[in-house]
């Protein structure tokens, strides 16, 4: 831990008064835009708020280059775009909308209870019905392919073809998904406080353990060889240079503090990973020497860090915290 | 402790009057809002805002603990609600007749998240006072269901003559000698006999007086049954801390719940402690008042316990 305080640029974070839990935060077409659990989906520049699902609350949310796309506790999957028009993905689904992902060329998916659902950019439905309800859904980057988190393992699903999907398998409950930028790892973070890893495709398995709590938030460097982490008392970030990834490697740790990080968000051009910690605070960490700077401070009753992310030039940083705080950073 | 979302957990087997209870809770004038996280889903309409359908997913843990469950679904759907805190003054689960309660409970002790935002109420079992005695003959889960809960709803009284229910109720304290029970019918109970019980909380585990415990007749096979002891004098906390930590690993497969308050020698204050399974909860609480009789007594719920093993070994762990 530094001894002396780091260099600040609180002075640069306009507040936003966003007034619920900040589910996720991002740049469509260079607009700022927050999903909050009330429902409500805010272009922050404009200060418009918008409520794709009427009275009813959002409970998970994914951006792509257009727009947010949300899912609500009304069984409805929502597209709100950054100038604010809202269309309806998919209406009556059978419960709450559990998990989302955004691909490219505007593929969604959306899943509820064990029902997985695609639909690619041309307006096309795929179901798949999972073997217990997934946690997490993330488009694999090469083709049109989905991995989904479950019970006992994940699956890799070809929406296209007629066969089964591929299943990974690992004992216990798989919560949050993401896969490599050059498609050769999935990793999952499991309920047991820990990740796990397959290599692809001959699905050799890795464990990264160590974790006190459960990671849910994962970010890629912009090379693409590093994957930060949360669930610590430091953003953990493991290597995926070599054929084997992590495994027998030591993670690296950057901005150690006594609260847990809850999100993590890689700089798009440069190895500076932004860090969200429970207690509300936020740091960059500089992986080149781990020089630390500070954007906001711990505010107590604030709530942990819920979203984080940056737009694509790198010199926007927008977040959100769960008790409806939130910010936008603008480097000088 | 306070500000966390109280839960309760609404257990009984198919057709013994949960969804009744649930609809009275609801309709009662209290000013509370409820969400509602049913299994059962579209059977009985339940009369409320908030309804989230589940699943029951029983997840095993990776800890190396075999009787370790959670449920999944819970879990999701807790942490779900949680987002929009404020929206909701309490959780009630309604679980299927047939559902094992102890992954419920486990799951608010062994998630972290769950635990930070929301706390165990009480489990309440609804049985049905007819055919409550066929249905421990022929459905484990209706044991499991009665030695779990801290409040037992005897329900349809009226179908029973007073020696039938004088026998059911001996059936439901040979398995569960301490929940509260009341009997009913047509579910109509007091809101406060099922709501805001404390019964997971420590400092609320004020006194156990397990019931009928001499009158009832001891199975001795793989059945559940309640093993209630009383030490008179004072336990050596040196020996009974690990005695009680050892038991708990080895046996928490068979030992489904248990509590104590305990007079440790030399302590002021009374020693209380609760679990579920391997999942074992002990503080000191309250002073002992002056005048009170000092003496430790503890409750096993479990299968097929073995009764002089376990008075032995709390023997065993008298204070000299």
């Amino acid at each position: 831990m530094n001894t002396t305080a780091p260099a600040s640029l609180t002075e640069s974070v306009t507040p936003i008064a966003a007034g619920a839990h900040v589910l996720a935060a991002a740049f469509p077409a260079h607009q700022a835009m927050l999903a909050l659990a009330d429902g409500t989906v805010l272009l922050v520049e404009k200060n418009h708020r918008l409520q794709p699902h009427g009275a009813k609350g959002i409970l998970v949310a994914a951006s792509d280059a257009h727009g947010l796309i949300t899912g609500g506790d009304d069984g409805c999957v929502m597209r709100v775009s950054a100038d604010g028009v809202i269309d309806a993905v998919a209406t009556n689904q059978s419960g709450w909308i559990d998990a989302i992902a955004a691909g490219a060329g505007g593929s969604l998916a959306w899943s509820t209870g064990k029902k997985v659902s695609v639909r690619d950019g041309k307006g096309q439905v795929k179901n798949w019905t999972a073997p217990s309800t997934p946690q997490g859904l993330a488009f694999m980057p090469k083709g049109y392919r989905l991995a989904i988190s479950h019970y006992n393992g994940a699956s890799l699903w070809f929406p296209n073809l007629n066969s089964a999907p591929e299943v990974l398998a690992w004992k216990g409950s798989h919560l949050a998904i993401t896969a490599s930028p050059d498609g050769r790892f999935v990793v999952t973070s499991m309920q047991d406080n820990m990740l796990h890893g397959w290599r692809l495709p001959d699905a050799k398995d890795m464990r990264m353990s160590g974790y006190p709590s459960k990671t849910k938030s994962f970010s890629w460097s912009n090379d693409g060889l590093w994957l930060a982490t949360s669930g610590a008392d430091a953003a953990i970030i493991w290597p995926f240079k070599d054929k084997d990834g992590p495994m027998g490697k030591a993670p690296r740790e950057c901005g150690v503090r006594h609260s847990k990080v809850s999100q993590v968000a890689f700089h798009p051009k440069a190895m500076i990973l932004a860090i969200g910690y429970e207690d509300s605070c936020i740091l960059l960490c500089r992986l080149t020497d781990g020089a630390e700077l500070l954007v906001r401070h711990a505010v107590k009753d604030e709530g942990r860090i819920s979203a984080l992310a940056w737009d694509n030039t790198g010199k926007r940083l927008l977040f959100g915290t769960e008790e409806g705080a939130a910010g936008l950073l603008t480097l000088p | 402790m306070s500000d966390k979302i109280p839960v309760t957990v609404l257990t009984g087997y198919l057709g013994a009057g949960k969804t009744t209870l649930l609809n009275r809770i609801l309709t009662e004038p209290h000013g509370m809002k409820f969400a509602v996280i049913v299994n059962e889903f579209g059977e009985v309409g339940i009369d409320n805002d908030l309804v989230v359908g589940a699943d029951e997913e029983v997840f095993e843990m990776n800890n190396g603990c075999i009787c370790c469950t959670v449920r999944g679904d819970l879990i999701r759907i807790i942490e779900g609600l949680m987002k929009r805190k404020g929206t909701f003054d309490a959780i009630i689960v309604e679980t299927t007749g047939l559902a094992d309660p102890a992954p419920v409970a486990q799951t608010f002790f062994v998630d972290e998240e769950v635990s930070a935002l929301a706390r165990l109420d009480a489990v309440v079992t609804v049985v049905d006072a007819k055919w409550l005695s066929d249905r421990l003959k022929d459905a484990p889960e209706a044991k499991n269901q009665i030695a779990f809960a801290d409040v037992i709803i005897l329900n349809k009284t009226d179908l029973v003559s007073e020696s039938e229910l004088a026998t059911v109720e001996a059936q439901i304290r040979a398995i569960n000698a301490y929940a509260t029970l009341h009997r009913t019918t047509r579910s109509a109970v007091p809101l406060e006999a099922v709501l805001g019980r404390n019964a997971f909380d420590l400092d609320r585990i004020l006194e156990i007086e397990p019931e009928f415990l001499e009158d009832i007749h001891h199975h001795h096979s793989d059945d559940i049954q309640s093993v209630a002891i009383t030490v008179p004098n004072d336990l050596d906390p040196d020996t009974f801390m690990p005695w009680i930590t050892e038991f708990t690993q080895k046996e928490g497969a068979t030992i489904l719940r248990c509590k104590g308050i305990l007079s440790f020698k030399d302590e002021p204050k009374r020693f209380v402690f609760q679990g579920v399974h391997m999942l074992l909860d002990g503080d000191l609480q309250s002073d002992w008042k002056p005048g009170e009789k000092r003496q430790s007594k503890m409750v096993f719920i479990g299968r097929g316990l073995n009764r002089a093993a376990i008075e032995k070994a709390v023997e065993a762990c008298r204070a000299a």
